[in-house]
């Protein structure tokens, strides 16, 4: 139905989450299935000498424990075992060895009857190691960082010389410590194999690589894998990567030829999936005093784990955000002795950006310039990465209504200026960018003849509401209610789509929905009679389950009746989007200013986040209640990832300690009080005709940066290193 | 989390008597630590004696005009009794600071008292740990000590006891009755309730082996109008104290007639400071009073590598809540 | 811009589509539902199919999910009956002591609809409500709910009519991936009933005193915070609550 798109649309998949019917990974009630339960290493590095499973086999209603010493070694057809989320390096694989190459590794897998009796049994297994001593002190690694690509980084201009004869210069270094992802459900499979072929239910991001990844281990061809995964508990980047408990799940059942379960527990999350690196980064900016920047060297420092390169380039944002002639980016890796790290929402992205927009906020001061001021002075009329034109870009209204809303025009700029009772009250702001990514992807649309539609892709929906704006997409292009249209996803049984990150399931599926919607509309047409049949498509008209004449709308037809007319079931039509080659003569990129304000208890150094406007561009916007809740979300995540997210590591063990949710501190309820957010919407057909581009991971991108620069106007003092606790403001 | 038996007692003799039946069982309150100290393999109890439906759960006056809170009423419930709110709001406040609306629910007043440091090594069964596992060493001397204690902790042990609602029962002078094997009941002050680590840090408490708590009991007083409980935390709810401080007292125009004065978050047990108390008591409210109670109250402390903040926000949490609570407090 | 990032987003889907596109037309739906009827899933293809049905037939999957049958594969000599009544309905179920309300909801009753996000007090997407108090299913053996009143997720409707915070959930978009949904609205509900009873919280101005029985945005915040939502929906959760609060949509920004 015309209309649809761009209408506030309650979720369609919201009453199965209401009421408890929505299914996640470990609850389909798969008959009699087995427990399984994970024993991880208490070192971080060295060998396993021994593993004495005796009386932990004796344990009530056990089956049977996988160690490396009896689980058979597996086929990895491929080197990288099929994860197209995979990187340089080899991936890790669960009981094939006796090395050990991180804390709380998978050493064992117990197999019972119940949850309860494979708790019972892995806690009597008992393991004896070679260990050596790990290295996980970022600190003490620094000094051997290394390129983390052979390629040299391209230099725009002459950097050095330009911040060496700049009148206005600073040189700044931040750090942010290694950071969860904390989904609310635990990772968690059931596989089933019944001849051969292998069934999991899984949570994943993306079906089709955890598909691959099976066939690759077990060596068997692709097609006798199925993934099903219709809901994931919140992932952020946590299920990107197959990870090491779908490949035991299925192995387990395997050799048990039974269906078997298994779920991390909460501190089996710290190393079973990934985490925002350690990264340190140094900023050098220099401008001259009318406030114009003439250098910007940006340099990031990241770990790794020792057995893969992991990389999301955090410098890379300060390339196109600014106008600056003369731009350096570089970037090492450190490897320690961790998992390997992944993507977690705005990677790279938000690390990068604390650090250019604190740096930003100081040399503003600097300058005695307003931060918002300097930001528009430098603002990048067109991309000076590679000089193309945006697709579109409305930061500047984004930044003008932000600021209006916000008031930050009676602004004192003097740190230490606002106070309310015992709480000094800062304002500080950031700006926020994030790619408009589109990839390819696949749909199936049915047309059925009681005028309903069927669709279906391999695609996820961790929460931005997927099930909804692809419905609406539908919908909208098939002249359809939105009542009328079922979208069913995560099986990978359904045509390929691509993975569930980087913002850009609905411009990606999206585009396959529609296209192929329209296709299956031309089927109807040509299935029409005249005066339908032979019309060009520009004049008729699809809307509410009809084909009607846009010169004289009495002239109709129903979809259900051309159908009975042919006597068919259903019209079916697979199909793709594609990104359009156009986009490669624009530069394409989200973008949104953040307004902070900060209350602070001098006293005590805590930090309440009063007031938070965000307006975000990001094309155009398809349903307007999901996209508010995403960036509300998104700015929930800036707070947390500001004020209270790290993990800490005790590095004689390289061991992760406080890995619970009661020693990792994520946002509650009370942290979050008033959050405005908006859209400057674009009419950008460049990026896609649908104009969609992503915004899941942009609405935190400034947040961290736009709290920190508003603690020290509240304080006068900068924190360079996140997160902003007590301890360091006191 | 190991295999146990579980019974429910049907009075407190039962309970005592099922304890002593089996070899390494457990009283079995509300759970909210106890469940999850088993499913981390840190209590591994051959039985559990579920005591929560004991008919302890009285809140009621006592003869001298305190209150007596029963072992096995909620804490939610505790809260939220008016004899409470109108005679001892500290400690209203003080429950109300800890944990969640859901654990609120289920804990127990006695099982509050019992609950086990959340030190991150006593924790973590891979680590060492004195108080887990007696003489086998504290990694957390020299490790990740941001959380704690600053006050009377040696090498053995540097763990803190996590309760907030203690702190306000140690300011109040509560005393708990306790009841042993044979039927045998007697109290202990609040004081000598927790101990410090000493050469034991296993033991958290004075309790002896089978001992029961049957109720907490509060003695009359008159801080209602002028007390406050002030926790410091790295996020605003549902997080242990970074610091924590109980005040109460007893005005007298604007004169302190009596003061007391307990720190949460930064020792093995709920810590008095009898000293700053005694240093407030027939002086003037005011901020340099105030400062120089905070300063006597921190004067023993000791930092570690890395919570040496915790000294600065004690004294600075002394001073905020000596003048919430003399100017009306809460209540 | 951020070019070099993700190596996923550049990831050619061209291949494997072109292989699963060929098969999946060889493949005729009808014969594709009928290989998900296998038996080793059982009803279990039922609920497979009723999370895929569920969007618009809500009906049948919640008619599936309460009719599952109680699993009884404890075998140990520990292992004791407990009955209690769920959702109203008595149930009797043989479990061992060391098994938690949430795991015998979830594994035994295959009542997955009270979540379990971290299985030790500190996220409360377990929270259900036993006997009108809120709890963690969590942290409560099954065997302490013995002859005790507990009520799920999955009781909160009334037949087809949603509890009216479930519905204020939908309205409002108090959730995005939904796991920890369940919990909240437990919780939520179980928040009203103490606001009428008077009970106060730790940011209640007024101890001795009761207070308005109308939660202010501060009070809803802090009466909630033992609900964590990964994915930051607090605002919205809020609205919901004040919502049903004040018995009427408040105006949306």
């Amino acid at each position: 139905m015309a209309g649809l798109l761009g209408k506030p649309t309650k979720r369609i998949d919201g009453r199965a989450k209401v009421t408890g019917a929505a299914t996640y990974a470990a609850e389909f009630p798969v008959k009699n299935v087995a427990h399984g339960y994970l024993v991880t290493s208490t070192i971080a590095k060295g060998k396993i000498t021994s593993i004495d499973t005796k009386s932990a086999e004796k344990a009530n209603g056990v089956l049977r424990i996988f160690t490396h010493e009896n689980a058979p070694k597996l086929a990895f057809t491929d080197p990288k075992d099929k994860d197209n989320i995979g990187m340089d390096g080899k991936p890790f694989r669960p009981l094939q060895s006796s090395e050990i190459v991180f804390n709380l590794q998978p050493i064992a897998l117990v197999v019972a009857e119940t949850f309860e009796q494979a708790r019972n049994a892995a806690s009597l297994v008992k393991v004896s190691y070679q260990a050596e001593t790990p290295l996980t002190d970022f600190d003490k690694a620094i000094t051997e960082a290394v390129p983390a690509s052979e390629k040299p980084e391209k230099v725009r201009g002459n950097p050095a010389e330009a911040f060496q004869n700049a009148p206005v210069k600073i040189e700044v270094e931040y750090e942010i410590p290694i950071e969860h992802h904390n989904p609310l459900e635990m990772h968690g499979a059931i596989a089933v194999w019944e001849n051969g072929e292998l069934t999991l239910f899984d949570k994943t991001q993306w079906v089709n690589n955890v598909k691959g990844h099976l066939a690759s281990v077990f060596g068997i061809d692709e097609k006798k894998v199925k993934v099903i995964s219709p809901f994931v508990g919140g992932a952020f980047g946590a299920a990107l990567r197959p990870n090491y408990y779908p490949m035991l799940t299925a192995l387990a059942a395997r050799e048990l030829n039974r269906p078997v379960k298994l779920s991390y527990t909460r501190r089996q999350m710290f190393t079973g999936h990934g985490y925002r690196p350690h990264t340190w980064l140094k900023v050098k900016l220099s401008a001259e005093k009318n406030g114009k920047l003439t250098a910007i060297i940006h340099e990031a420092i990241a770990n790794t784990s020792t057995y893969e390169n992991y990389t999301e380039d955090p410098a890379s944002v300060s390339k196109s955000l600014y106008a600056c002639p003369n731009v350096e980016t570089i970037y090492k890796l450190v490897k320690l002795d961790l998992p390997t790290p992944l993507y977690m929402r705005a990677p790279g992205a938000v690390t990068g950006m604390f650090a250019l927009e604190c740096a930003l906020d100081e040399l503003a001061y600097e300058l005695k310039i307003d931060p918002l001021e300097l930001r528009l002075i430098n603002y990048a009329e067109k991309d000076p990465d590679n000089g193309k034109p945006f697709s579109s870009k409305e930061l500047r209204e984004c930044y003008k209504q932000a600021a209006a809303q916000f008031g930050w025009a009676q602004r004192n700029p003097n740190p230490r200026s606002m106070r309310d009772g015992n709480y000094l009250v800062g304002w500080g702001m950031a700006s926020g960018t994030w790619g408009a990514y589109q990839a390819p992807s696949s749909a199936k649309v049915v047309l059925n003849a009681d005028g309903t539609a069927l669709i279906q892709a391999a695609a996820s929906d961790m929460g931005p509401g997927t099930y909804t704006t692809i419905a609406m997409i539908a919908a909208d292009t098939l002249g359809l209610p939105i009542e009328k249209v079922k979208f069913e996803l995560g099986n990978s049984d359904f045509p390929p789509a691509p993975v569930h990150g980087g913002s850009m399931t609905t411009a990606s599926v999206g585009m396959a929905v529609r296209n192929t919607s329209q296709t299956v509309l031309k089927k109807l047409v040509a299935l029409a009679d005249t005066p339908f049949k032979n019309a060009d498509e520009k004049d008729l008209v699809f809307e509410n389950g009809k084909i009607s004449l846009k010169s004289d709308p009495s002239q109709n037809i129903a979809f259900t009746e051309i159908l009975r007319r042919n006597n068919l079931q259903n019209i079916e039509e697979t199909g793709k989007g594609a990104p359009d080659k156009i986009r490669d003569d624009y530069s394409i990129a989200s973008h949104g200013a953040q307004f902070v304000e900060v209350k602070v208890d001098e006293d005590f150094g805590t930090v309440k986040v009063s007031r938070v406007v965000e307006m975000t561009a990001s094309g155009r916007i398809m349903n307007p209640l999901a996209a508010h809740s995403q960036e509300i979300g998104g700015v929930v995540w800036g707070i947390g990832m500001a004020l209270m997210e790290e993990t800490l590591i005790d590095h004689r063990y390289g061991r992760m300690m406080n890995n619970n949710l009661a020693g990792y501190h994520v946002p509650v309820n009370a942290d979050i009080h008033e959050i405005h957010t908006g859209f400057v919407e674009e009419n950008d057909t460049i990026v896609n005709p649908l104009g969609v581009k992503g915004m899941g991971e942009l609405g935190m991108v400034g947040i961290p940066a736009a709290i920190a620069n508003a603690v020290f106007h509240a304080t006068g003092k900068r924190i360079r290193k996140l997160p902003i606790t007590p301890d360091k403001l006191i | 989390m190991n295999e146990f038996k579980y019974f429910r007692a049907t009075d407190e003799a039962d309970a005592v008597s099922q304890l002593a039946k089996v070899d390494q069982s457990k009283f079995l309150g509300g759970g909210t630590n106890l469940i999850d100290l088993i499913k981390e393999n840190i209590e591994k109890p051959v039985a559990l004696v579920d005591i929560s439906r004991l008919a302890l759960k009285e809140i009621k006056k006592t003869a001298d005009g305190g209150v007596s809170v029963g072992a096995t009423a909620k804490n939610s419930e505790t809260a939220n009794h008016q004899l409470i709110r109108e005679n001892y709001p500290l400690l209203s406040q003080a429950i109300l600071a800890g944990a969640s609306a859901q654990i609120r629910n289920m804990a127990t007043n006695g099982g509050n008292l019992l609950q086990r440091t959340r030190c991150l090594y006593f924790y973590d069964p891979a680590m060492r740990c004195n108080k887990r596992v007696p003489g086998s060493g504290c990694d957390a001397l020299e490790g990740l000590n941001n959380y704690s204690a600053i006050l009377g902790w040696n090498a053995q042990c540097i763990a803190t006891h996590p309760s907030d609602m203690c702190v306000a029962l140690a300011a109040l002078d509560a005393v708990v009755t306790v009841k042993g094997a044979g039927g045998k009941t007697r109290s202990i002050p609040f004081a000598d309730f927790h101990r410090l680590p000493g050469n034991t840090p296993e033991k958290d408490n004075n309790l002896n082996d089978g001992e029961l708590v049957t109720a907490i009991e509060i003695p009359k007083s008159n801080f209602a109008k002028n007390s406050y409980y002030l926790k410091v935390r790295d996020r605003t709810s549902y997080a242990f104290a970074l610091v924590s401080v109980a005040i109460a007292l007893e005005m007298n125009g604007k004169k302190i007639k009596n003061a007391r004065i307990a720190l949460g978050g930064v020792a093995h047990k709920p810590w008095r400071a009898l000293e700053a108390e005694r240093m407030l008591t027939n002086n003037d409210a005011n901020d340099a009073n105030f400062k120089k109670a905070a300063d006597a109250a921190l004067k023993d402390a000791k930092a570690l590598s890395n919570n040496g903040y915790k000294i600065t926000l004690a004294k600075r949490a002394i001073v905020r809540a000596l003048k919430k609570a003399s100017e009306g407090g809460i209540a | 811009m951020c070019e070099n990032f993700p190596t996923y987003i550049t990831e050619e889907v061209e291949e494997p589509l072109t292989e699963d596109e060929a098969a999946l037309l060889s493949e005729d739906d009808l014969s594709k539902l009928g290989r998900s009827r296998r038996e080793f899933l059982g009803k279990a293809t039922l609920a497979a199919v009723a999370a895929q049905l569920l969007l618009h037939d809500q009906a049948f999957a919640l008619k599936f999910m309460s009719d599952a049958p109680v699993t009884n594969t404890t075998v140990s000599e520990l292992a004791m009956n407990v009955k209690m009544i769920v959702n109203g309905v008595e149930k009797s179920i043989l479990i061992e002591p060391n098994v938690t309300l949430l795991d015998a909801l979830r594994e035994r009753l295959q009542m997955f609809g009270t979540k379990k996000g971290c299985d030790h007090g500190q996220c409360g997407a377990c929270t259900v409500i036993v006997d009108g108090k809120r709890v963690l299913s969590c942290l409560t053996l099954a065997a302490q709910t013995e002859g005790q009143s507990v009520t799920t997720i999955e009781g909160l409707a009334k037949g087809d009519e949603l509890h009216p915070l479930q519905e204020a959930f939908i309205t409002h978009d108090g959730f995005q991936c939904g796991y920890c949904t369940p919990g909240q609205i437990c919780s939520a509900v179980a928040l009203l009933d103490e606001a009428k009873r008077g009970e106060i919280s730790f940011v209640s101005t007024n101890i001795s005193k009761k207070p308005s029985t109308k939660l202010t945005d501060d009070e809803i915040r802090e009466r909630m915070s033992g609900n964590i939502c990964r994915c930051g929906a607090y605002p919205h959760i809020v609205e919901a609550i004040k919502e049903v609060q004040n018995g009427k949509a408040e105006v949306k920004k």
